[in-house]
């Protein structure tokens, strides 16, 4: 239940706000140093980082729960006991790969 | 279903017809998620193994077609699929047809339209003029 919800919030966050930050990442790169400094900034200042942390746990655990519904689509997965398990590690694994990334990403990139 | 109601469910749509529309719509956010399974692991692959994350290096990776052709699918197909998604959820929660049909088409045109820009930048610096 919860994780089907997730699965809706986290794929309107992406569809809006991810969708525009890539393209708005795109058209700075395209554009010139100036515009892309100024993405880079707005990008690494604290704000800018929870929305980045934040939206990349929406990748990850829409991923994660997209692939929960892909095997759900077969009619497989449906036993509680499964599907709980199932859900829960959606869960910790979004967690998990979203603290992996970015403390790789913000110790190499420094 | 209310007292008094004797029909079934089967009962109540019988006759009806099915929908006739909808199944092509629901196979194509399917296979759009598994090519973004695809496409949005490269990125972020992408984005680690990339030495740094400075303008040049992106435009150097961009500028190469391992760069640039995967980089337009995901930019395609993720807006496709941004729009088939929040289609299902405007369906689902907008109940009046005139504002959900307004809704959508103003999601339709956020789409294209993004989609749009975030290619032409791309294809900017993929095909020099952008130094």
């Amino acid at each position: 239940m919860v994780v089907s919800i997730l699965h809706r919030a986290t794929g309107i966050a992406l569809s809006i706000a991810g969708l525009a930050i890539l393209t708005w990442w795109l058209v700075a790169i395209a554009e010139g140093q100036a515009a892309y400094e100024q993405f880079a900034k707005l990008a690494t200042c604290p704000i800018g980082l929870v929305v980045l942390i934040g939206l990349t746990w929406c990748f990850f655990q829409h991923l994660l729960s997209g692939i929960r519904h892909l095997v759900m689509d077969t009619g497989a997965a449906f036993e509680l006991g499964v599907n709980k398990t199932f859900a829960i590690l959606t869960i910790v694994g979004s967690l998990v790969l979203t603290a992996a990334l970015w403390v790789y990403l913000l110790g190499a990139h420094q | 279903m209310s007292l008094g109601d004797s029909s079934t469910p089967l009962g109540k749509v019988r006759g009806l017809g099915s929908a006739r529309e909808g199944g092509e719509h629901w196979i194509t956010e399917r296979v759009t998620s598994i090519a973004l399974l695809l496409l949005g692991t490269w990125l972020i692959a992408s984005l680690l193994i990339l030495p740094k994350l400075d303008r040049q290096t992106i435009i150097e990776w961009l500028r190469a077609p391992t760069g640039a052709v995967p980089m337009a699918l995901l930019v395609i197909v993720g807006f496709r699929h941004a729009l088939d998604g929040v289609k299902v959820t405007i369906d689902d929660y907008v109940h009046d047809e005139g504002n959900r049909f307004a809704i959508n088409l103003i999601f339709l045109f956020l789409a294209v339209g993004g989609g749009a820009l975030a290619l032409y930048a791309l294809a900017s610096i993929a095909f020099g003029g952008v130094a």
